[in-house]
């Protein structure tokens, strides 16, 4: 019942995200997309996942996304409008998604995949969360692309702090 | 639901204390007397305020964005009213025991700063909108630096619970299910040969089962003054030069809520502070051989002594670090925006950084 409804939110809002032509609007319905999201991923015995969500979209991503926008805004003194752009192509590719999507789902049939038949729903065994079996599975199973990672957002991090800085005149 | 009334209650009776004093506390460092009228010393003064406050016209401007406008102190409210959730109150009354608190209350908190853009926004208005800019950018920087004092703690207790986390600073550290045969070492250290585990009290709080920790504690405390905007780093409300901040539009019911959400958030951050660092619900006195002060002083965990001694201390510490937040306010100027960003960046994080690192190695000589 409670996913229901959380669904329901989450897809109303990106609905709403992709129809409003106001970018700052769209940015707080963002907001209410992510949270429900993140909702979801609670229901399914993912804490770890769920708080992550909100630490790195909403606390991060959504709060650059709001910064650029308003910064950005009334440089015209108008509001930030979205355009329509490419109609005819934007509708295409999302129904082939949307017929991709559906024939494989339809095509797998969920009810009869032996791993769900077997699963229980006492997820995480007596644990009180998952971030003992994420650490773990970190530091060995996936250390490499873990690893890999941290290295790639140092490289990002170092390639910011460079662009930001003021080249002086030698 | 009891413990979202409960919790609510028990803030809003601590909000209104905390305004009360900090007009004396302010009025008493200027040499002033205060409010005196309101009751026996002006003690009613904030209760009146905010009824005063409730009867108000709700103005909404004509310019507004009115659907964000309204919608922002809400969501400012409930973005730091639901980091109470994982707060323990006593050793058995917590409104929700999840596994990762620590981590759900840092996360939690960060939606604070979009109800501030969608309130500086909202008003459309130059003061708010810069008030809400500067509030943002303090609010994000130094997230950094308190996130990492944080990560510190929780690398020694090695666990993100905020409830395991209090059980492990005194004398009760056995009677938290997994932790049956832990044992409390002086400074944390086996090798010293000091056994703690009964001696509680203050010799089991974080800052002494790792005094690095004292450190961290510090960064933490000036990094929340940051994150609630207090003086000395209140430059997104300076009154001089502002008006007010992001909530200069508001009034009324609305300008209540956002007032409760400001002062919340300083009682949540105190409330952080104290369970992490100087031990939680746990008694200050430790057990001196048959002057078993710290045993007298914790109750019976899950009889009514239990819940008031833990909620006694639990308050008190807080009190005693809001005091100091007060204090503070009335002591320091406020900080240039270069300063507070040279604070930030070059000094508590890279502190924080050391602590975190020697943290780790302070934990393998726990073990």
């Amino acid at each position: 019942m409670l996913f229901y409804i959380f669904a329901a939110v989450a897809v109303l809002s990106g609905a709403y995200m992709v129809l409003t032509r106001n970018l700052l609007y769209a940015g707080f319905s963002l907001l209410l997309t992510l949270l429900s999201v993140a909702a979801i991923y609670v229901l399914l015995f993912a804490d770890f996942v769920a708080v992550t969500q909100l630490m790195v979209y909403v606390g991060g991503v959504l709060v650059l996304i709001l910064f650029g926008i308003m910064l950005s805004s009334r440089v015209h003194d108008k509001s930030v409008m979205s355009e329509n752009v490419n109609v005819g192509w934007g509708i295409t590719i999302s129904m082939l998604t949307l017929i991709g999507l559906s024939y494989t789902i339809w095509k797998v049939g969920f009810s009869s995949l032996p791993w769900i038949q077997q699963a229980d729903t006492n997820v995480l065994a007596g644990q009180k969360s998952t971030v003992q079996m994420i650490g773990i599975k970190l530091m060995t199973d996936f250390v490499l692309p873990f690893e890999i990672a941290s290295l790639l957002l140092l490289i990002a991090l170092i390639g910011a702090a460079y662009i930001a800085t003021d080249k002086q005149k030698v | 639901m009891l413990a979202f009334l409960l919790t609510l209650m028990l803030l809003l009776g601590i909000v209104i204390v905390l305004a009360y004093a900090e007009r004396k506390v302010a009025a008493f460092m200027q040499d002033r007397m205060g409010p005196t009228e309101a009751g026996p010393y002006g003690s009613l003064q904030s209760v009146l305020d905010v009824l005063k406050l409730l009867q108000k016209e709700d103005i909404v401007p004509a310019a507004a964005d009115k659907k964000l406008f309204k919608l922002a102190p809400i969501l400012i409210f409930a973005a730091v009213f639901a980091g109470f959730a994982v707060i323990p109150f006593t050793p058995d009354l917590i409104p929700a025991g999840i596994g990762i608190g620590v981590f759900y209350l840092l996360a939690i908190i960060s939606l604070d700063v979009v109800g501030l853009l969608m309130a500086g926004w909202g008003s459309n208005n130059k003061y708010a909108m810069l008030g809400a800019m500067r509030s943002v950018a303090q609010i994000v920087s130094y997230e950094i630096p308190a996130g990492l004092a944080i990560l510190s703690v929780v690398m020694i207790c090695q666990s993100l619970d905020f409830q395991e986390i209090s059980y492990q600073q005194g004398v009760l550290l056995n009677r938290f299910p997994g932790l049956e045969f832990e044992k409390n070492w002086l400074f944390g250290i086996e090798a010293l040969g000091i056994n703690t585990t009964n001696i509680g009290g203050i010799t089991t709080w974080n800052i002494f089962r790792a005094p690095l920790l004292l450190v961290a504690f510090v960064i933490y405390f000036i990094a929340s003054l940051a994150e609630s905007n207090r003086a000395p780093f209140d430059i997104p409300e300076a009154e001089s030069e502002l008006v007010a901040g992001f909530h200069v539009e508001y009034s009324g019911f609305r300008f209540a809520i956002l007032f409760l959400a400001e002062y919340s958030m300083m009682v949540l951050v105190s409330l952080v502070a104290v369970i992490l660092f100087l031990g939680s619900w746990n008694t200050p006195l430790p057990n001196l051989t048959t002057l078993k002060l710290a045993n007298w002083t914790t109750g019976t965990v899950g009889e009514l002594s239990g819940i008031l001694w833990g909620g006694f201390w639990l308050l008190s510490k807080t009190f005693v670090l809001l005091f100091l937040q007060l204090q503070i306010r009335w002591t320091y100027p406020r900080l240039r925006v270069d300063q507070l960003m040279y604070l930030c960046w070059k000094v508590l994080t890279p502190v924080a950084l050391v602590i975190v690192l020697l943290a780790g190695i302070w934990r393998l000589l726990m073990v």
